[in-house]
This record gives structure tokens, C-alpha cells and sequence, in this order.
């Protein structure tokens, strides 16, 4: 197609797939899966407490099972799931892989990155991402009038993951490191905004609204390390 | 003697029909007498002029709930005397959709299997064809299009050597949203084309300039895409009353005054609209008969239309 014809199409006109069978995905993932959205929930719960009060093994922990949750996600939601009904997916889900060994080799296998323990803002608007991914992320399946089985669910589902591992982003040191780790999930997060955009999905703004906020956190001037030791 | 009998008999079959049909509403009398046909230019067969795209609605993934809504649309698509399907690789999964529908419904034998090609690497573009077959679960397309004219005079050639192999019946290629028309013109005029799908309807008349006389010139059928602009035509009439004239041509609602105006154009072969709801796929069916609205018709509702 000419290039000078792309400025015909609308937005609209990429969506290959009605909001209805969109959302039916979620229904059929979580039906295929429960109970596991518990066992998600009881871990990303565990990691939030070693977040707020972390412990020497518990940064790796941390990474580790977000890394987990990447593959998952990647391979059970993203592939399995979603590439049938959106070909360029195909291309994305390779990418949740390599978030997931960004995550390992830069946390889970080493002490390249750690977790604050002292309260920054930065910190905090990490703390703040990962327990909306985690605790609220999920109920807006309700609020926007869908039914509870399509609730997107943290370990389960891309949006709230990746909102959780920008919230790890905002807060981890030293930044250098920590950036490496945004690309991914904030990729994700537009393509997200902008899939519920043209479906006009309620809270079709939150993905972004998250990038946002781990951007301001990451660039917050109060966003030094507390923990130099940790980091080798 | 015997002659005297049949006579008898055809006379009573006759006074009965005349009866019977006489009690039916109009609709349902044009539903019995099956839906117009035109011919593809080319060959000569008959084709009815409303057929299924599957554009969004059928890309339901694995889903078993709306698998099998699919397949009652095609349950209702054949039972309306429905034959053209058409779909593409870029459909998401609408192929295997169409593919579980022919199985269920045993229906391989009643479709107008037409595709495309979708490929800017054209020496996959074979393998693409065989993936496509196999998903529909067909001996061989009735039609392919080179998809949106991409790489098209590899692709293009591609076909046509596979028509000459007796592989393919029938080849074309597509634009939609008014794109490419000059392009689409020129291999008109230079290539052996069956069809060529466009998009036209009450709104985006600018193929009733050249391709529609140059369709007619050089004997090529045209099928016709997004004759409700993807829904949104539908949306902005919703609500606001059908005209009294639409009752000369026995159109109940918007949908199928919009599917007449485009079938009622002399060089189109075939509209393909899409939907997902059985009740939709027979108002959509039901507009593929007589009446038709004449010339002076066509622009009353064009301009009616385009007023409101």
C-alpha cells in the first residue's frame, strides 16, 4: 500500500477482532485456569509485603516470580490465546520472554537490581502501581460493567502485570539497570491503551496512566538508592 | 388421455400456488422464490447477489460459543439459497471459522469458496494458498484475490498460473476504502482478471466514475465490501425512518435498503456483508430479491441518504 494512503484509515480500522470475543478471552482464561488466580493472588500478595518490608533473599524472590509470571502470560494468555485472533501478537509474545530473562539476569540470577527500603517518592509510586496491578486492576472488569470472569487477574493477564513490573521499575536501583526493564511492559501498556481506546473500553486510559506515573517515578529527583550494598 | 391429466394436474398445482401465494406476505414469497442471481461475467455461472464477508465476525479464535454462533449464521446463510463466502490469511482466525462451519454443516458442496492472497514475500505465497485450503477444508477455492493489491504482480501471477493448472477457478483482486484505484484501473486493463472487489455503497460512489463501466467493458465481476462502511452507515440511520418509497422496493429496514441500493447497480455481482447475529445474516438474505430499485430510485436514496 502507498504510503501517502495511511492517512485514510482510522483507527478503528486495525482492530481485527469484536470487544465481545476480546473479552470472552478473558472469561475462557480464567474458567481454564481457576482456581490458579488464587495462588497468583496469595503470591503477588507475598510480594507486596517483601516489597514494603524487604528482606536479603526477597528482591530475588521478587524478580523471579515476576519472571515466572512473564513466561506464563506470555506463553498461556498472549499465545494460546490471543495470537488466534490478532496475528501481529505472534510478534509480541517473543517479547515477553525476554522480558522475563531481562528480569532474571538482572535480578533474579543476580543482585543487579534491589528494592528501596527507605520511603521515596519514587518508591512510593511504585508501591502504589504495584498494588492497584494487583488489588484493583482486577476489579474493573466489574466497574465497567463486565462480568467478574473476566476479571484480569496479576500473573494471569498482560495489563496488570506489566502495570506490577513498572511498578517494580519505578522503585528499583540503580536506575541505569532499572530501565532496561521499561521497554516491554511500556509497549505493552500503549498497545493496550490503545486497543481499549478504539474499542471504547471503560478506564481505556489506565495502561497509560500507569506508564506515566513509573516514568515520573523513575525520573523523580528523590530517586536514589538506600540499599548500595545490595547492588553488585 | 393422459396428456388431459397432466394438464389437469398442472392447472389444479397452478390454482393452489396461486392460492397459496396470495395468503404469504410479500417478504416471505420472495424467500421462496430464492434470491436473485447475476452472472460472473467471465464464465457464465450464476451467483446470488448478497454473500458473507467475515471481516471481525468471524474471528472468534478458539471460542465454542461463538464458534457455533458462526455456524448458525452459516446454517441461515445456506438455508437462504447463500453461496459466496469470503475471507482472508489477515482475518485472524475467520478461515478456521468458515472451515468448522463447512464441517458441521456438511456444506462444502453449497459454497463459493473465495480468499486471498496476502503475502510481500510472493514465493510463500503458494504455501499461503495451501494453509488457507486446508483451514477450509475445500478441494479447491472458487476465488482468489490478491489482498489489498499487495505484491500484487507476484501474486497475481501466482493465480493465474494456478487457474491455468486448473487449481483455481476463478482470480481477482481487492482494494477497499477507495484505495488504489488507479492501480486497481490499470490491472484492469492489462491482466485476465474474473473479479475485482471494491468497496461501494450509498456513501462512497466514486467506482460508479470508471471501474464500474471499465468492469462491464472488459467482462470482470465485481464484489462489493463494506456496504454498511463497517457498521457505521447503519449507525447514523438508526433511528430515523425509513422513507415511504422504500416499500416499492420491499425494503423493512436500513440494512436492506443500503444492500439493495449497491446489488441494484447493474455491474455489481455480489455485496458481502458481515455479521455475527442469525437475525441480521436473513435481513441481509432477504434483500437479495426483486424488487430493485430502478436508476431514478437509486439516486432518491442516494440523495436521501446523504441529506440526513
Amino acid at each position: 500500500m502507498g504510503t501517502s494512503e495511511w492517512w485514510s484509515y482510522r483507527p478503528e480500522d486495525f482492530l481485527m477482532f469484536s470487544p465481545r470475543v476480546y473479552w470472552r478471552l478473558f472469561e475462557l482464561h480464567n474458567t481454564a485456569w481457576w482456581p490458579l488466580q488464587l495462588i497468583a493472588l496469595a503470591l503477588g500478595i507475598g510480594m507486596l509485603l517483601v516489597l514494603l518490608r524487604p528482606r536479603p533473599w526477597s528482591d530475588r524472590l521478587v524478580f523471579a516470580l515476576l519472571a515466572t509470571a512473564w513466561v506464563f502470560v506470555g506463553w498461556g494468555f498472549v499465545w494460546q490465546r490471543y495470537v488466534p485472533i490478532n496475528w501481529a501478537m505472534e510478534y509480541v509474545a517473543p517479547l515477553f520472554g525476554l522480558q522475563a530473562l531481562l528480569l532474571l539476569a538482572l535480578g533474579g540470577f543476580s543482585r543487579g537490581l534491589a528494592m528501596p527500603a527507605r520511603w521515596s517518592m519514587s518508591r512510593l509510586l511504585g508501591l502504589v502501581l504495584f498494588a492497584y496491578a494487583l488489588l484493583v486492576h482486577p476489579l474493573t472488569a466489574l466497574l465497567a460493567g463486565r462480568s467478574w470472569r473476566a476479571a484480569e487477574v496479576f500473573g494471569l493477564f498482560p495489563d496488570p502485570l506489566a502495570i506490577a513490573t513498572l511498578g517494580i521499575v519505578a522503585m528499583a536501583y540503580p536506575a541505569r539497570r532499572a530501565w532496561v526493564l521499561l521497554p516491554v511492559p511500556a509497549l505493552w501498556c500503549i498497545g493496550s491503551w490503545l486497543t481499549l481506546g478504539v474499542m471504547d473500553a471503560t478506564g481505556a486510559w489506565l495502561p497509560l496512566v500507569a506508564l506515566g506515573l513509573a516514568l515520573g517515578a523513575r525520573l523523580w529527583p528523590d530517586g536514589r538508592p538506600t540499599r548500595h550494598d545490595s547492588v553488585t | 388421455m393422459a396428456d388431459h391429466d397432466i394438464s389437469r394436474r398442472k392447472l389444479l398445482q397452478g390454482v393452489m400456488a396461486t392460492m397459496v401465494a396470495s395468503a404469504l406476505p410479500p417478504g416471505a414469497l420472495a424467500q421462496r422464490r430464492g434470491p436473485e442471481t447475476r452472472e460472473v461475467p467471465s464464465t457464465g455461472e450464476r451467483l446470488p447477489l448478497v454473500g458473507l464477508g467475515t471481516w471481525i465476525t468471524f474471528n472468534v479464535g478458539n471460542d465454542p460459543v461463538l464458534l457455533e454462533e458462526c455456524t448458525e449464521v452459516m446454517r441461515a446463510f445456506f438455508s437462504a439459497g447463500g453461496r459466496l463466502i469470503d475471507s482472508s490469511p489477515m482475518y485472524g482466525s475467520s478461515q478456521d471459522t468458515i472451515g468448522h462451519g463447512l464441517d458441521e454443516l456438511a456444506a462444502h458442496d453449497d459454497v463459493y469458496a473465495a480468499d486471498k492472497i496476502w503475502t510481500s514475500s510472493p514465493g510463500s505465497g503458494p504455501e499461503q494458498v495451501e494453509e488457507s485450503r486446508e483451514k477450509w477444508g475445500v478441494p479447491r477455492f472458487d476465488l482468489l484475490q490478491v489482498h489489498n493489491l499487495v505484491a500484487w504482480e507476484e501474486n497475481l501471477d501466482t493465480l493465474l498460473e494456478m487457474k491455468e493448472a486448473g487449481e483455481l477457478r476463478h482470480v481477482g483482486i481487492t482494494t477497499s476504502h477507495g484505495r488504489r484505484h488507479d492501480a486497481i484501473e490499470r490491472i484492469m486493463r492489462e491482466k485476465p482478471l474474473d473479479f475485482i472487489q471494491i468497496t461501494y455503497n450509498v456513501l462512497d460512489r466514486e467506482v460508479e466514475q470508471r471501474l464500474l463501466p471499465l468492469a462491464r467493458e472488459k467482462g470482470i465481476g465485481v464484489i462489493v465490501n463494506r456496504p454498511f462502511q463497517q457498521g457505521r452507515l447503519i449507525e447514523r440511520l438508526e433511528g430515523k425512518p425509513l422513507p415511504e418509497w422504500a416499500n416499492e422496493i420491499e425494503a423493512d429496514s436500513w440494512a436492506q435498503l443500503l444492500l439493495k441500493f449497491i446489488i441494484s447497480h447493474p455491474d455489481v455481482s455480489c455485496a458481502i456483508p458481515a455479521t455475527t447475529r442469525v437475525d441480521h445474516l436473513r435481513e441481509n438474505m432477504a434483500a437479495g430479491h426483486s424488487p430493485l430499485p430502478d436508476d431514478t430510485l437509486r439516486q432518491r436514496m442516494a440523495d436521501y441518504v446523504r441529506e440526513l
